[in-house]
């Protein structure tokens, strides 16, 4: 690690008379790619125009390169911070080549004109953000995603060590929103140090070295990813329920926004499922209102990742194991005290043959088929044992109308002849 | 092509127009002159150059045309250049050279003297040219609040200031009794009776002024993205919109002391330009003022060709709007 290139110490902004940043500290390290996180209005965009010097903080100083900013020209800040704003007021119709050329003014005397160096490094910007193939076409004409890569090409140009992006990938499809934070990865790598303020929080997770969690004005947490994207943080900064986890495929910290439950989690539902067959199930009956537990399940079961997720209260088996005397006692217990116990549309093996037989013992059931028991029994006949008593006296759903029947068995409403019912009857 | 060279060829063709267009115009009057009498007279007028012309001929040019001719050069470069940095400044269409109050100022301070007979030393442009700098001075301190002034303050205020002078200057002009037919003369614009003296206060601040405004076109282009934009692409905002203004205001104080509110020219000239050779200032500023001379040359034989002179400003006006609207719909116009 060097030294710091943007240094912000105790800085405070009152913007008409609202203060929108109090006593914040950042440090920034060279060579680093710092994301801004937070909700709206939590001052990501003022703590970035303080640091660029268009803001003159009310209190505190920022310094970039050991240099206080509001001391510098600002031409000497843009030669050292080059800014791609969030939108820009391009109703004029210069050409983009012209747009990006802007970016050399830091550099340019008064009276002198640009230099082939200038228009050299105006070129290899255009190339890597991909708008070379633009360049002649007036900056009226393109569209808001290109625009944007449009100011990316123009804060390259400027050839700035700290780069500062205010929310870069907010109008970009998918792909040039990866193709926009990978380049600035690139550049970072390269030696660059970016800071940029990013609403999604995955990317920002992804692609940065190091998170600040802003909320009203304040540094809540900042440092690397995981330990900033917290589940208590994203309450407190957001007031929003998210499930942290971390990325099946990319590894990256993960986080899942939750709805609000509503309810009052008074009643107890109990889940028996497996192989994925649950997860939205008990997504849907958690964010339902009801106290839902779920199990047995073993570890690394899809369902068991989204019922911890969830903070559901599970039974746990080891990975394949079979579930013992002991976990079946456990889902009994749970049964017993469930209002409603749900069984979805698991596959059935010796293995979790006891979570049915305990199922057979709720005093409300609610059944979930979709395919026909034949086609996922693998016990054969002690399979249809343990599953008889179910159907005989439970409700069978669609897993959509899953919420509906838990409330209807709850009101004690007569079972009806469902869809389901009637198609694996025919079956 | 390259930049520095689309620029020269650009000022090239339209300095010629410019010549082309002046020795046009001053061979038409109640005496016709022929391009190459018009043409030895003007080189002869040159303290280094001697051509024989007949005696009638010179008197003509250079004391009776050419005074006017280069008056209104001046006036229409002058314009055209205020009103293409104010259209920038402002970053609205609708934007000219009497947008921050200095013709309305100078109109109270003309219209005071002519209708109201008050003395000054120095005379009627003097008056005109103070009284439209304060003007812009006083809207500029209204607009401004801890060194900050906000352009759409600065157009508001502006306009508020250019409603409150025409009721003085109406008022004024209801009192002016036989002298109302030269106030509202000097309203519409006027280049006749123009002499050496008037061609001198334009001569003298255009070479010192003008080159102001070109050093600093290039902070009006990045001023167009923004001036957040602007500040972060090196942009000393607030000074760089304090040059602009007050020199932009010298520059139309200068020629609507000599000349009157010749309006449209700093309006449309600038319009046509921009649609010709794009927004960049850098060629856009010198192209404009070049334009706006020629135009105004133009514009003036014509006033004074008829059978009875009109003031210019009406022509301007008749000949400006209809070109303007042509180009609106034959060229694809963006937003400015």
């Amino acid at each position: 690690m060097t030294d710091p290139i943007v240094e912000v110490r105790g800085v405070s902004v009152d913007l008409g008379g609202v203060e929108v940043l109090s006593d914040v500290d950042l440090t920034v390290e060279s060579g680093r790619f710092v994301g801004l996180i937070g909700p709206n209005g939590a001052g990501k965009t003022t703590l970035l125009r303080t640091i660029n010097g268009v803001l003159a903080p009310d209190d505190g100083a920022v310094r970039v390169d050991g240099q206080h900013v509001t001391a510098l020209s600002a031409s000497a800040v843009g030669r050292r911070v080059a800014t791609v704003p969030q939108n820009t007021n391009l109703s004029f119709s210069f050409d983009v080549r012209q747009v990006v050329a802007m970016g050399r003014n830091p550099y340019v005397s008064r009276f002198g004109t640009e230099s082939v160096r200038d228009r050299e490094l105006v070129e290899r910007a255009l190339e890597r953000t991909d708008v070379a193939e633009l360049a002649d076409r007036p900056i009226t004409d393109v569209s808001g995603g290109e625009r944007q890569r449009v100011l990316l090409a123009r804060a390259l140009a400027q050839d700035a060590s700290v780069l500062m992006l205010d929310e870069p990938t907010a109008s970009l499809d998918v792909n040039h929103q990866v193709r926009t934070l990978e380049l600035v990865a690139d550049l970072v790598s390269e030696g660059r140090t970016a800071v940029a303020a990013i609403h999604d929080l995955n990317l920002a997770a992804h692609y940065c070295d190091e998170l600040v969690l802003l909320s009203d004005g304040r540094v809540l947490d900042a440092g690397d990813p995981e330990d900033v994207l917290t589940e208590e943080n994203l309450q407190t900064a957001f007031d929003a329920r998210a499930a942290v986890t971390s990325h099946p495929v990319t590894g990256s910290t993960y986080v899942t926004a939750l709805p609000e439950r509503d309810g009052d989690h008074e009643t107890r539902v109990h889940v028996v499922a497996g192989g994925g067959t649950g997860s939205r199930l008990l997504y849907l009956l958690d964010a339902a209102g009801y106290d839902v537990s779920a199990g047995a399940l073993s570890e690394g079961d899809a369902d068991l990742r989204a019922a911890l997720q969830l903070g559901l209260d599970v039974v746990e088996t080891p990975p394949y194991a079979p579930v013992d005397d002991a976990a079946e006692r456990e889902v009994r217990e749970r049964v017993r005290e469930a209002a409603v116990t749900v069984v979805a549309d698991v596959e059935v093996g010796p293995g979790n043959l006891p979570n049915l037989r305990a199922a057979s013992e709720a005093d409300r059931l609610v059944l979930v088929e979709q395919r026909p028991f034949t086609e996922r029994n693998y016990a054969g006949d002690d399979g249809w044992q343990a599953y008889e008593p179910l159907r005989e006296h439970g409700r069978v759903v669609d897993p959509d109308d899953v919420v509906g029947a838990v409330e209807s068995v709850l009101a004690g409403d007569p079972p009806q002849v469902t869809d389901a019912v009637a198609d694996v009857e025919d079956g | 092509m390259r930049f520095g060279t689309r620029v020269a060829a650009w000022t090239g063709g339209l300095s010629a127009l410019l010549v082309a267009v002046t020795v046009g115009s001053t061979m038409i009057g109640s005496v016709s002159l022929a391009p190459t009498g018009v043409v030895k007279a003007m080189l002869d007028a040159l303290p280094w150059l001697s051509f024989e012309v007949p005696k009638a001929t010179r008197i003509i040019v250079v004391k009776v045309r050419l005074p006017r001719i280069a008056l209104a050069a001046g006036v229409g470069f002058a314009l055209a250049a205020a009103g293409t940095v104010m259209q920038g400044f402002f970053r609205n269409p609708m934007a000219d050279p009497s947008i921050v109050g200095v013709s309305s100022g100078a109109a109270v301070g003309a219209v005071a003297v002519i209708a109201l007979g008050i003395q000054v030393p120095y005379g009627l442009p003097a008056a005109a040219f103070a009284t439209g700098l304060v003007t812009a001075f006083a809207v500029y301190l209204i607009a401004t609040e801890d060194g900050r002034t906000p352009v759409a303050t600065l157009l508001l205020a502006g306009v508020a200031v250019q409603t409150f002078l025409g009721a003085v200057i109406s008022y004024m002009l209801l009192h002016a009794g036989e002298s109302l037919q030269d106030a509202v003369l000097w309203l519409m614009g006027h280049l006749h009776n123009a002499d050496w003296g008037d061609v001198t206060v334009v001569a003298v601040t255009l070479p010192v002024l003008f080159p102001i405004l070109l050093a600093y076109s290039r902070d009006l282009n990045v001023l167009l993205l923004g001036e957040e934009d602007a500040h972060t692409l090196g942009v000393e905002v607030e000074r760089s919109k304090r040059i602009l203004l007050a020199v932009s205001a010298l520059v139309t104080a200068a020629a609507v002391a000599v000349s009157g509110v010749i309006g449209f020219v700093g309006l449309i000239v600038p319009h046509v330009m921009r649609l010709v050779v794009g927004p960049d200032h850098r060629i856009l500023l010198p192209t404009s003022a070049l334009a706006g001379a020629s135009f105004l040359v133009a514009t003036d034989a014509i006033a004074r060709s008829g059978p009875a002179e009109v003031p210019v400003g009406i022509v301007t006006a008749a000949f400006g709007a209809p070109f303007f609207l042509y180009l609106l719909r034959t060229r694809e116009v963006h937003a400015l």
